[in-house]
């Protein structure tokens, strides 16, 4: 094990940073839930509140509804194309492997504007739907909105986790099975689903937990009846500081945790670690004919489905108007022009403030991960439960937080207050993507032997070396992933953004993409901003993940590849 | 005893020094302006960009940083970093988000220099009568409508609030919510104002049974009528008008009950740069400014009655035509007493229960429906009930005016002394439970009713 005094000095680092960037912020912010709001004193009575009242139980139930419901679907999707391009030698895997993440970038606004569009009670397909066949589908109405829009946004989750977790698999244990008469889908079923669990569950508990936290999606389509609207609306209005919206928030962080916990249960003390030298996937065959026909099918389907919003956005980038029609009046590059002048600083800045946003989660997550799991640092699990809680936090709670926190504190040599540097909306990015690269971490770190460690040790390698050149080689496939998932989705935050943002000059792709939406001839322009965005953290995602990837190849030589 | 040449000196030195000084005076120039201006706006592209630009090129070495926020976030912004305060202006629609700042104590008072506005739009006063937010610009509020969707479904296009309660529009409708737009708020407190406490909360449950959404911003309800997601929506005039100015296929309409608000702008308590802020509001009022505000892109009723002359024709001028916007004395004070109140009782009963509300409605809507022209009185005072369940109101308006039981609402108590009696919490889940049980007996009612005929 790890000699105590680097690991404990490790940990203590690291729960400074998450103390003063996210404790301790937040809290100044969500103390009210525990006042009394006529007393001040300190007090149990609102949480009691919140049980007794009847919207509350509902939203409660109805968040817990959708985020099931939301994996589910999930689930669905991403399976068949993750089973396909890590079974098969498929000709399209990279492009499905990337074309995989554009669903996470979904620029905030013009998003869920182009799904209606598209989608909504009076959008094409159902005007075509009524034209032909005199049927409306309600595919955005009410819950079922949420869950259909969510589980088309997050899918990518499972998608990328599964993905790295099932090319991690030693193929030893695949071709011993299969040596003892194991095949097909039964070979699947009990050897391969099983190990590859890790990064299924990473992937399902972001799912969960995003969907469950979710405010934009149920906000913009306007349903009110979920926790985490409730909390956002009754914390963003003028006047009344009602302490409900943040006892919700409160509730919202609690219960994230329990979930979190829970799935840790269920794969404790279970062991997927590889003895080989560097899993090298499972063994890839040939699909038949008919086979590759069904398959590309399916994927097809499923591609222009999770794509739509975006093919949408396209539409509505180039359309001239677009109301009450299954497509846009006419056709014009008008709006692209008008955002390429102001474009190229918002696109410097997403990509710098996103870089490093997701540089710096993952090698945190790669540090939290080891400190969790290879060490004996007391309370070390907190440090993974209180990253995660991120996720509960709504963008804005962490803004007013920094705000709160950090506006008093000069920057030296900047002469700045801390939030007012541009820096601090990195920071924030950083904070709130956390959670994704530490789930991918921590599962591609269960794949990783620890007897590859020991012999290492055994060798005589220091403990950092041991980091450097056999874990964080052998856990390259989730940091892959963390750093993608982290980048695409810190590139389109806004909430905390729109808090932090003090001069325009400073400010990112959601917030021009946010200032266009504000009003109807800006519509067209935001659509072509978001569609640029999307294509730049595209390429960017794609980028990175060749980079990371090219790097591992070099360093590990497996046979037979 | 000073000697009379000592006397002389010192009257000359005193003269000279007089002169010097008056020189020096005159030849000091004019205060220049601050090199920058920051300014914490909720105003879209559209408007910013124009007074940026012409304010620019009127003071050429003042650079203009136009931060956009949405109003909460704004008002958030300004309370947070007060104590290290960066911003100068903040120029925003609703009063409301005005007087927060006001009653903090972050806005700076300031006496206007330029002359010739009026102290009224409409029935409402343009500036602040304390002196610290000033209005350059009114809106009023109206009905917004998609001309496509409204021919596609055979629905004829609205004119008065009361319209929009027909069973026609059943589903059509969209609106804001009081509690996250401070101008859809004030359509509400108008309408309660204008029809009264009982009958102004009917006639908005009324419409209330016939919305579509309630959207999570103010600008979601153009919107969405620009995209045909619902076809009609409550919106403000300038997102009416320069929706059609874009070219969608809308029209809106001013109804009689309605007022004109003036849109605001203010000084920030220890503004970086005092100078140029005052400069920027100057600009705002003058001639040239209140020029800008005709724009297609923006359409905002100026302030200076001599502008509207340069204005395109069908421009709507609340100096010369009265009907706009005077029908309601608003009463500022009433409104400011119960405004969390108001946000509350709207989402109680409207938003967070609009399924139910919607049930009931539409089930009211078809027992009339198969009650026109026959005579069944036991149906017909059935159906009177459950409308009158549906539209009945958990306090009377002499409690809403109650200052103990509003200040449940509020965050702060003012004086030690103050005493609150209940919490949020529980008043709004008594009251939930009453409306649910309402809307819920009504729909029984209406039921029944339509098996009778």
């Amino acid at each position: 094990m790890v000699r105590q005094r680097s690991a404990y000095l490790v940990a203590s680092f690291l729960a400074l940073f998450l103390l003063v960037f996210l404790v301790i912020p937040v809290g100044k912010v969500i103390y009210v839930a525990f006042q009394d709001s006529s007393t001040g004193a300190l007090t149990l009575v609102n949480f009691v509140d919140f049980f007794k009242t009847s919207l509350f139980q509902e939203s409660f139930v109805n968040s817990l509804y959708v985020a099931s419901m939301a994996v589910l679907m999930a689930s669905l999707v991403s399976m068949p194309l993750a089973y396909f391009t890590t079974r098969f030698n498929f000709g399209g895997s990279i492009l499905i492997q990337t074309l995989g993440i554009v669903p996470l970038i979904m620029p905030p606004f013009v998003g869920a504007v182009a799904m209606q569009l598209l989608f909504g009670s009076n959008g094409s397909i159902n005007l075509l739907l009524d034209q032909w066949f005199g049927i409306n589908i309600p595919f955005m109405e009410g819950l079922n909105g949420v869950i259909l829009v969510e589980s088309i946004h997050y899918f990518p989750f499972i998608l990328i986790n599964l993905s790295a977790s099932l090319n991690n698999i030693d193929r030893s244990m695949e071709e011993a099975a299969q040596n003892l008469g194991s095949s097909g889908l039964r070979l699947f079923r009990r050897i391969v689903l099983p190990l590859a669990l890790p990064g299924y569950l990473a992937g399902a508990s972001l799912v969960f937990l995003k969907a469950f936290d979710d405010l934009g999606t149920p906000l913009l389509l306007n349903v009110n009846n979920m926790l985490a609207p409730q909390a956002y609306l009754r914390i963003s209005s003028i006047g009344i500081s009602d302490p409900m919206g943040y006892v919700i928030s409160v509730i919202l962080v609690i219960f994230s945790l329990f979930s979190l916990w829970a799935s840790m249960l269920a794969s404790r003390g279970k062991d997927y670690s590889g003895g080989g030298k560097g899993a090298s996937g499972l063994l890839k065959r040939d699909m038949r004919g008919w086979e590759k026909a069904g398959a590309y099918a399916l994927i097809l389907f499923i591609l222009v489905l999770v794509l739509s919003p975006h093919i949408a956005l396209l539409l509505l980038s180039f359309g001239t108007i677009w109301s009450y029609s299954v497509l846009p009046d006419g056709f014009t590059t008008a709006h692209y022009l008008e955002v390429f002048s102001t474009a190229r600083e918002y696109i410097t800045n997403t990509l710098l403030y996103a870089g490093l946003a997701a540089s710096f989660d993952v090698a945190f997550s790669v540090a939290i991960a080891y400190v969790v799991s290879r060490t004996t640092v007391i309370g070390r699990k907190w440090l993974d439960y209180t990253a995660t809680g991120a996720l509960a936090i709504p963008g804005v709670v962490l803004g007013i937080g920094y705000l709160r926190t950090f506006n008093d504190f000069n920057v030296p040599f900047i002469g700045k207050p801390l939030a007012g540097w541009w820096v601090i909306i990195v920071i924030a990015l950083a904070v709130r993507r956390l959670p994704y690269a530490l789930r991918a971490c921590t599962a591609a770190l269960h794949q990783v032997s620890r007897s590859l460690e020991e012999a290492a040790e055994n060798l005589g390698a220091a403990r950092v070396k041991i980091v450097r050149r056999i874990v964080v080689p052998l856990m390259a496939g989730g940091i892959v992933a963390g750093f993608v998932t982290s980048f695409a989705t810190a590139a389109v935050e806004l909430s905390a953004t729109l808090m932090l943002v003090t001069s325009e000059s400073d400010a990112p792709l959601s917030y021009g993409i946010y200032v266009f939406m504000q009003s109807a001839a800006g519509r067209g322009p935001g659509a072509a901003l978001g569609l640029i965005a999307v294509v730049v953290v595209a390429v960017g995602s794609y980028l990175a993940h060749h980079f990371i990837e090219r790097n591992k190849r070099l360093q590990v030589t497996a046979p037979g590849q | 005893m000073v000697s009379s040449t000592q006397q002389k000196r010192s009257v000359t030195f005193f003269g000279l020094a007089m002169v010097a000084g008056l020189v020096m005076c005159l030849a000091v120039p004019a205060q220049a302006l601050e090199k920058q201006l920051t300014v914490v706006t909720s105003y879209p592209k559209d408007l910013t960009v124009a007074f940026k630009k012409a304010f620019e090129k009127k003071h050429p070495d003042v650079k203009v940083e136009m931060l956009k926020k949405k109003t909460t976030a704004g008002v958030k912004y300004i309370q947070e970093t007060a104590s290290n305060n960066s911003s100068d202006l903040f120029w925003a629609s609703a009063p409301d988000a005005f007087e927060v700042l006001k009653g903090d104590g972050l806005l700076q008072k300031y006496q206007v220099k330029a002359t010739g506005i009026p102290e009224k739009i409409g029935s409402y006063p343009i500036n602040d009568p304390d002196g610290y937010y000033k209005g350059f610009a009114g809106s009023g509020y109206g009905i917004m409508w998609n001309t496509r969707y409204l021919k596609a479904k055979h629905l004829p296009p609205p004119k008065e609030w009361e319209d929009l309660t027909r069973a026609v529009y059943f589903n059509h409708v969209g609106m804001s919510a009081p509690s996250r737009s401070g101008t859809t708020h004030l359509t509400v407190e108008t309408i309660l104002q204008g029809e009264g406490w009982e009958k102004g909360w009917q006639l908005m449950k009324e419409i209330g049974g016939n919305l579509n959404t309630v959207t999570e911003r103010s600008f979601g309800v153009p919107d969405g009528v620009n995209s045909g997601q619902f076809g009609i929506g409550i919106v403000i005039d300038f997102f009416g008008f320069s929706s059609k100015a874009s070219g969608f296929p809308v029209d809106f309409v001013y109804p009689t009950v309605t007022t004109l608000v003036p849109a605001n702008i203010a000084i920030v308590k220890n503004a970086p740069h005092p100078e140029a802020a005052a400069a920027f509001i100057e600009f705002l009022l003058s001639e040239e400014g209140q020029e800008l505000l005709l724009d297609p892109k923006i359409m905002r009723l100026p302030v200076r009655p001599e502008v509207y002359a340069k204005a395109p024709k069908g421009f709507p001028n609340p100096f010369t035509n009265s009907s706009i916007g005077s029908k309601v004395k608003f009463d500022v004070v009433k409104s400011k007493n119960r405004y969390n109140l108001v946000n509350s009782m709207f989402d109680v009963m409207i938003t967070y229960r609009l399924d139910d509300l919607k049930k009931a409605t539409r089930a009211v809507q078809e027992a009339e429906k198969a009650l026109a022209g026959k005579d069944n009185k036991e149906a017909a005072a059935l159906i009177a009930e459950a409308r009158a369940l549906i539209a009945a109101v958990p306090i009377a308006e002499a409690q809403s005016m109650d200052k103990n039981f509003a200040a449940i609402f509020k965050k702060k108590r003012k004086k030690a002394t103050d005493k609150v009696t209940g919490r949020q919490a529980e008043v709004e889940q008594q009251w939930d439970k009453m409306i649910k049980a309402n809307y819920g007996k009504a729909i029984e009612l209406a039921n029944k009713a339509k098996s009778m005929l």
